[in-house]
């Protein structure tokens, strides 16, 4: 059973369509990249399962559970409760200011304790050995006790993965990871990911990094205009795109290196 | 120069007696403006129109004309359209009168301060909490908060710097602060010249509560330095 099915997701701001009925699924373990020029509508895509945006309609499911849809009536609880399978990455990291690299990646697990979530750890202690852990997975363990402000671009990024991992998602969202990043960065970030990837975490990447999305992703969405206009394994879209779109746009992504 | 020390006691004592006064308007003012301040920012943010026109028209009236002009209105405008005294009696009427004009303009200044604190924390801070589960409330107190109060500091201690000099604007409906108890001495003297030094003298007062005010303000700011939003 696919752990993300996504069926006819439809998205309006007022009069304009950002997503027309966007359909895809996904397997456990599978790494998902999306790519497309700006105003595509790949961003919209991750906020819609993120629920940081509302679909207009069309349906969404994981583990074969039904998280958004017509039948569902999205309370606050139930939003906050369903959107906890999807972790978010953003370009611009988001951490939270005020809090040291650790408090940050430990923040919403202890909230969430404290809440008497049923997702939730079941002791303080076992959430900071947790955090510390994934302080090491993302290799800043020596950097536990840092201000977001002492740290460079990508090694906040880095903590905002781990922060994303405390929280246990099913699957794992990327908005343009290193768009934010100076280029000689963005490498520490995408090895971060690359490695996720063997310890086989479900994710979805939203991005610009054409060799990455080659080389890491099981699958590649190709968007243009709000619509999936091409699907397939990174050679089916990259080595023999379909639509004249992707041509294009590929021979234009190309045309930059 | 033996009639300055001769005096300097009484001087002393009857502007000490002022800045009690002045005190009294400068701390009431804060209790009031500063929550009052709050509920008038959510109106200016409000997406309801008519709370947001309303909201806004009279922040603009109350910051747009002199404070000294409210508060000769506050004051003499109830007696003049009811044809009553509602501010009561004396000494106390005045000091109700000047701490309610003092309120709803401090209020309306630090309304717009609260609003530029709420609306300068990134938006991407409420969706990464978001994203994390957390409630709003959780949001607001655990990460917006503290963002915010460390945006209002610098603006918030130049504005109540501010209200310490404005004090001495209750001195025009005769409340008995500190610049009313030096210029008395002015006008008891018949016209001697040196007689202007307790109207003078006042200055210190100002100078050295601003000062303190300044120090005090310096190190919320260095204790919330050590991070940057």
């Amino acid at each position: 059973m696919a752990i993300l099915e996504v069926k006819n997701i439809e998205k309006h701001f007022g009069k304009t369509e950002v997503l027309k009925n966007i359909s895809f699924s996904l397997e456990k373990g599978e790494v998902l990249a999306i790519i497309g020029s700006s105003g595509s509508g790949k961003t919209t895509l991750l906020r819609c399962l993120n629920f940081l945006e509302i679909a207009s309609s069309g349906s969404i499911e994981v583990n074969g559970e039904t998280v958004f849809g017509k039948d569902i009536k999205l309370t606050d609880n139930i939003m906050r409760k369903n959107r906890l399978h999807f972790g978010m990455v953003f370009q611009n990291f988001n951490l939270f200011p005020q809090y040291t690299a650790f408090e940050n990646i430990t923040l919403a697990p202890k909230l969430a304790l404290k809440n008497g979530a049923e997702t939730a750890k079941k002791s303080v202690e076992e959430i900071e050995k947790f955090g510390e852990e994934l302080l090491k997975t993302v290799g800043l363990f020596d950097k536990r006790d840092f201000y977001p402000c002492q740290l460079s671009g990508g090694q906040q990024q880095r903590v905002a993965i781990a922060r994303a991992l405390a929280m246990q998602p099913d699957i794992l969202c990327f908005d343009e990871p290193t768009s934010a990043l100076d280029p000689e960065l963005t490498g520490e970030v995408l090895r971060v990911i690359k490695e996720l990837k063997g310890s086989d975490r479900t994710m979805i990447v939203v991005t610009h990094e054409m060799n990455f999305a080659r080389g890491v992703a099981d699958k590649v969405i190709f968007m243009a205009d709000g619509v999936v206009e091409e699907i397939g394994t990174p050679e089916e879209v990259f080595s023999n795109p379909k639509s004249e779109k992707t041509k294009a746009f590929l021979a234009k992504s190309l045309e930059n290196i | 120069m033996n009639t300055f020390f001769e005096y300097f006691p009484t001087v002393f004592q009857a502007l000490n007696e002022g800045f009690l006064q002045t005190l009294k308007i400068f701390i009431v003012t804060l209790l009031g403006a500063l929550p009052l301040g709050l509920i008038i920012s959510f109106g200016s943010m409000s997406k309801f129109k008519p709370l947001f026109a309303v909201t806004k028209t009279f922040v603009w009236i109350i910051r747009g004309t002199p404070l000294m002009l409210q508060l000769l209105i506050i004051y003499y405008g109830p007696g003049i359209i009811l044809q009553e005294n509602v501010w009561g009696q004396g000494e106390t009427g005045r000091f109700i009168a000047t701490i309610v004009a003092f309120i709803i303009n401090y209020s309306c200044y630090f309304s717009e301060i609260y609003r530029g604190g709420i609306q300068g924390v990134p938006h991407g801070q409420q969706e990464a909490g978001q994203v994390l589960g957390l409630s709003k409330s959780q949001i607001f107190f655990k990460i917006t908060l503290l963002q915010m109060i460390k945006r209002i500091v610098p603006p918030m201690s130049n504005e109540i710097i501010t209200l310490v000099k404005d004090t001495s604007l209750a001195r025009i409906i005769a409340f008995q602060e500190v610049i009313w108890a030096g210029e008395a001495f002015l006008k008891a003297s018949n016209g001697v010249p040196s007689a202007i030094w307790p109207l003078f003298f006042t200055g210190i007062y100002y100078l050295l509560f601003s000062g303190i005010l300044t120090i005090l303000f310096g190190l919320i700011e260095k204790k919330l330095s050590y991070f940057r939003s």
